[in-house]
């Protein structure tokens, strides 16, 4: 019976990366966890990629508090811009 | 009734009130500061244009911001399209007798200081952006979309013209490259 949940690391992974995003579906998380139990390389992949995971969730929370300005200039232009089109 | 007044439009104290938010907006989706002050501009032409439509439904800033986001969407889409629709091949390994198996330089290492590397670290950061910028320009933007904005997948397929098993073997790809370019780089340095 095993063989239905029989896949490649190619497929095992990118099952992975999905799961990251929390959209991998009951049938591929079988087809997943049955294959890291077989494969050690995946199921390293598998723990790292956790981390990998927790280090672009920092980024994303880096952009929403990096607080970038525009000019004074930048904004009188824009300003003048705005009252020419007017 | 009257409405509100955060939800009627002044267009005059538009560039003070909301210029850097929208900015911040921006550069934190295009990672450019010269696109996202176009990007901005844009969007208060854009608003003027059609600022009769605007029903005092949502208050002003919310409002600005879903043109921007319209905008910004136009924008990958221009990228999209000026470099060919996103290439996909399904097998993400070389085709033969390695097909769908870890090639050996591919294989994932053990990460000697894991623990050790603190990851609330500017460095980090630096470094995960040098990552980013090597990836294939189509990777980075799908990369970008899902993991750093969190689009939803539909939402992408839609703007790029591509079907979801396709977004996901780019997803894959990009991060297996980010992988190994962090394990080089950052992990195992």
């Amino acid at each position: 019976m095993f063989k239905f949940f029989k896949i490649t690391c190619d497929q095992a992974t990118t099952i992975c990366d999905k799961s990251q995003y929390g959209e991998a579906s009951v049938y591929e998380k079988m087809q997943l966890n049955w294959h890291l139990l077989v494969c050690k390389i995946c199921a390293l992949y598998s723990k790292q990629n956790k981390k990998m995971s927790e280090i672009f969730n920092l980024k994303n929370g880096h952009c929403n508090k990096n607080n970038a300005c525009l000019s004074t200039k930048d904004k009188e232009a824009l300003k003048e811009q705005l009252n020419n089109f007017n | 009734m009257t409405q509100p007044a955060s939800n009627i439009l002044s267009p005059d104290k538009w560039v003070d009130n909301y210029a850097d938010y929208l900015f911040n907006y921006a550069i934190a989706r295009v990672n450019n500061a010269n696109v996202a002050k176009d990007l901005v501009q844009e969007t208060f032409f854009a608003g003027l244009k059609s600022a009769k439509n605007f029903e005092g439904k949502s208050t002003e800033r919310t409002w600005l911001i879903s043109i921007l986001k319209r905008k910004i969407i136009d924008y990958y889409r221009k990228i999209n399209s000026k470099k060919g629709q996103a290439e996909v091949r399904v097998n993400f390994y070389d085709s033969g007798d390695n097909e769908g198996s870890w090639i050996e330089e591919r294989v994932p290492q053990s990460w000697n200081n894991e623990a050790e590397k603190n990851i609330e670290n500017e460095e980090l950061r630096i470094q995960l952006d040098k990552c980013i910028d090597k990836l294939p320009e189509k990777y980075a933007m799908v990369f970008r979309m899902k993991t750093i904005q969190q689009f939803e997948t539909e939402d992408i397929c839609k703007e790029l013209n591509i079907s979801p098993s396709n977004l996901w073997v780019i997803i894959h790809r990009a991060r297996t490259q980010l992988r190994s370019c962090m394990e080089k780089n950052w992990f195992n340095k």
